[in-house]
């Protein structure tokens, strides 16, 4: 069934406004587009960060969902016994109800300090979508690098110095490798193109298994760029082949869009004050490299993909 | 909301009503408004999918404005606007 | 004659069984030893089909016990169990779990914690975890054990806190000691249906677990929840009460023995306590007035319980199974002398930290603490305050 904007206006916005995330952030886009795309009662466990915090501020809380945040590393194990404790009761006959169980977590809560509890839960395959709001970054402690972080991001322990020059490493491909733990359906997606987002969401939910997806979320704090600038620049990411957006349903792979002119990374680079040392001439080979870096995995990714049509 | 004191309280590290965020008026942060031409609006609703303070108000499939108590003036709204229905205007005290 | 329904059972195989016939809606555990033996024959339970429970094996003690704290939000009633390490990766968590009322029992086979690592009994792991908010139980024996879990899920579930039920690592969990079970209908009447306040799992009133209490509002959450533990003693009372029917075992916080009239006393935890019963016995038939008090419920602390049986002894030996480095002897005599600073009487308080790392203790070693309390009261003269005992110096 396609996405019908209008429809899904008529829905109820199951996370309230009053939350006290940044002006422009992208989390709560992200937030608001998933549950949007849910059409069952969710569930929602959630690790400690940014979202978490900004929207549980007792006596406040933005959640019309039930809603649980235990701690940091562990939203995945966290919605994993929520899950499991709805199919006991479920078999004992004492519930009835479709219910979906989302997780939230900060690519510090996902690809860091949570990777062990994803790892576990998405092997055990229950029956969970986990939402990475990938904004790169420890933001809620103060921008301090994650392996999300892209290459040459200045952060504030990659900070740009007279001997180094932002994040030296690589970004992490976390949506390959739980792929790799046994989870059913990953996917990565993006709030602008949220058609396909919410699209990827409504078939997490419907698969017998665990999901994973991974969102970009453009942080105008973190990443030094204008607060009305977070969906441009997450299309930018898109349109760059930067941030593909693809998915890799029972170990088969495909490409969900291919922008009909693929931009070049300064585009995307450019807006953002987090990458502005890159553009000193010392700094062009960084560029160059992170430009082909984007290019090899583009094309890796179409070859994949490839093999599965 | 004035704080309850301990023995009020209800047992655990609850809060019981769902969504009460509501009653805390972000719209004070706000240094631009948006403020939108009603003629040129296509109710595309790209404003409203891409707000992330829940602050376009839709009625009947229809954009029908700001929810000011609430909208932050990140501008998201302006930006993502296919036909530049909405300006972001100063706040101004009088 | 009703004729006793007797099983020759290990420890672990006890809890387990226990496990088997409360039933609970989810188990979520690692194994770690001396503690695998438990998980191990629950699993076979659940491949078997005897249980209803999901069990997940996880893939840390952390996550264990994250998803024992997801699954009982959620409004199922959840096991585990874990020892040592296992229990030290919990350590946020356990905190998190007793924040947030959660009825969740686990059973803590103890073993020393690292380093260096060692695999066998002291009580260091759940000492270390005292002031977590757990209520704490403490087995001598595997009757004891398995009769702890089964009234621990009434406590827990009625007081709304999680319950911690202790048992000495291999002693304990690997010996094999003749117990009387009680039958399965009536584990199941006496546990009955778990009945939360609130869950998760009910959609349609969705509320918020776990949001930031800042500094305007953590105090009041944390003295909310010290006041909980003043209902945990009636309740504990009234818990054995019923036991008592079902099993013929009355359980009291604590255990005296040969304390009423004595002038020295022991105080023991778990297993040792047996060996320093034994002790006393001898002692007696000398015509010594000597005796032993084995703490059941160590958290809620019993304070002026435990203070009402000690106050009229003279000289009072502490032995911990732990130590508490740089504190003030081990864990148990910090509490012990705590209770007892305002007793008219004032007895004399040592400590003896004894049986680290599974180090044994025998007969000889408790002899030589009686007569070590013995030259004190005698010569009203105190050496050392804190003595390790059974250590090659």
């Amino acid at each position: 069934m396609p996405v019908n904007i209008k429809e899904l206006s008529r829905k109820e916005d199951r996370l309230s406004s009053g939350h006290r995330l940044c002006g422009g952030c992208g989390s709560s886009i992200i937030v608001r587009q998933v549950l949007l795309a849910i059409d069952k009662p969710v569930i929602v466990a959630n690790a400690t960060g940014c979202l978490e915090v900004a929207t549980t501020i007792y006596p406040y809380t933005a959640w019309k969902t039930p809603w649980i945040h235990s701690a940091f590393e562990n939203a995945a194990a966290t919605i994993s016994g929520v899950e499991a404790a709805y199919k006991s009761l479920k078999k004992q006959g004492k519930i009835t109800e479709d219910i979906a169980f989302v997780a939230f977590g900060g690519d510090g809560g996902t690809y860091d300090i949570g990777f062990q509890s994803l790892s576990g839960a998405m092997e055990r395959n229950h029956k969970i979508l986990y939402i990475c709001y990938d904004n790169e970054a420890y933001m809620n402690t103060g921008i301090q690098r994650s392996s999300a972080t892209p290459r040459g991001a200045w952060t504030t322990t990659t900070p740009v110095g007279k001997v180094l020059h932002g994040k030296i490493e690589k970004k992490k491909d976390i949506v390959a490798s739980i792929a790799e733990q046994g989870a059913t359906y990953v996917a990565q997606a993006s709030i602008s193109n949220f058609r396909d987002l919410i699209e990827k969401v409504r078939k997490a939910v419907s698969v017998d298994g665990a999901s994973f997806i991974d969102i970009l979320s453009p942080c105008p704090r973190g990443w030094r760029t204008d607060t009305s600038e977070t969906v441009n620049i997450a299309k930018l990411a898109v349109e760059t082949c930067y941030w593909p957006l693809y998915e890799i349903e029972n170990g088969k792979w495909k490409i969900n869009y291919v922008p009909r002119e693929k931009k070049p990374i300064t585009e995307y680079i450019k807006p953002q004050g987090r990458f502005t040392h890159l553009f000193r001439t010392e700094n062009a080979y960084i560029l160059e490299e992170i430009q082909q870096e984007v290019d090899a995995k583009w094309e890796l990714l179409q070859r994949k993909a490839q093999l599965f049509q | 909301m004035k704080l309850p004191g301990w023995k009020e309280m209800p047992e655990g590290i609850v809060i019981l009503e769902a969504g009460n965020s509501r009653e805390y008026e972000t719209g004070s942060w706000r240094t631009f408004r948006p403020v939108l031409n009603k003629e040129k609006c296509i109710n595309c609703l790209f404003c409203w999918i891409y707000c992330p303070d829940s602050s376009i108000l839709v009625e009947n499939e229809k954009m029908n404005g700001f929810d000011y108590s609430h909208c932050k003036g990140c501008g998201i709204c302006s930006k993502v606007c296919p036909v530049k229905a909405i300006d972001m205007v100063e706040e101004v005290t009088v | 004659m009703k004729t006793k329904n007797l099983l020759a059972l290990e420890g672990n195989q006890a809890i387990a069984l226990a496990m088997r016939q409360i039933n609970p809606d989810v188990v979520a555990a690692y194994p770690i030893t001396p503690q695998t033996e438990i998980v191990q024959v629950f699993s076979e339970y659940v491949a078997n089909g005897e249980v209803n429970t999901e069990f997940v094996t996880v893939e840390s003690e952390h996550s264990a016990l994250s998803a024992c704290v997801g699954a009982s939000a959620a409004g199922a009633r959840v096991m585990t169990a874990t020892s040592s390490q296992g229990l030290a990766l919990m350590w946020e968590v356990l905190y998190i779990a007793s924040g947030a009322r959660l009825p969740i029992v686990m059973t803590v086979v103890n073993r020393a914690l690292s380093s260096p690592i060692n695999i066998h009994c002291d009580h260091s792991d759940a000492m270390g975890a005292r002031d977590s908010g757990w209520i704490q139980f403490w087995s001598e024996t595997v009757q004891e054990a398995y009769d702890n879990l089964i009234q621990a899920i009434r406590i827990a579930e009625k007081v709304h806190l999680p319950v911690m039920v202790n048992m000495d690592g291999f002693i304990t969990s690997h010996a094999e000691e003749v117990i009387e079970p009680l039958s399965d209908e009536d584990v199941r009447s006496f546990v009955g249906e778990y009945k939360p306040t609130r869950m998760l799992l009910d959609v349609s009133n969705p509320y918020t677990i776990g949001p930031l209490a800042l500094q305007d509002s953590y105090f009041e959450f944390k003295r909310s929840q010290a006041e909980a533990y003043k209902q945990v003693i009636p309740v504990v009372r009234e818990v054995a009460e019923d036991f008592a029917k079902i099993s013929g075992r009355k359980y009291e916080l604590y255990e005296v023995y040969n304390l009423e009239d004595a002038e020295i006393g022991l105080v023991v935890l778990n297993s040792a306590a047996g060996t320093a019963k034994d002790v006393v016995d001898t002692l007696r038939t000398q015509g010594k007035k000597v005796g032993v008090i084995k703490p059941r419920l160590f958290r809620p602390l019993p304070v002026e319980e435990l203070k009402k049986e000690l106050s009229h002894l003279e000289v009072i030996g502490v032995m911990d199974r732990a130590d508490t480095y740089g504190g003030f002897g081990g864990p148990l005599f910090g509490d012990i002398r705590s209770i007892l600073y305002d007793s008219p009487n004032h007895p004399v308080i040592l400590d003896y930290i004894y049986g680290l790392g599974g180090r044994d203790v025998t007969l000889e070693h408790i002899h030589k603490v009686f007569e070590g309390l013995e030259s004190v009261k005698s010569s009203c003269k105190v050496e050392n305050l804190v003595n390790y005992i059974g250590i090659r110096e």
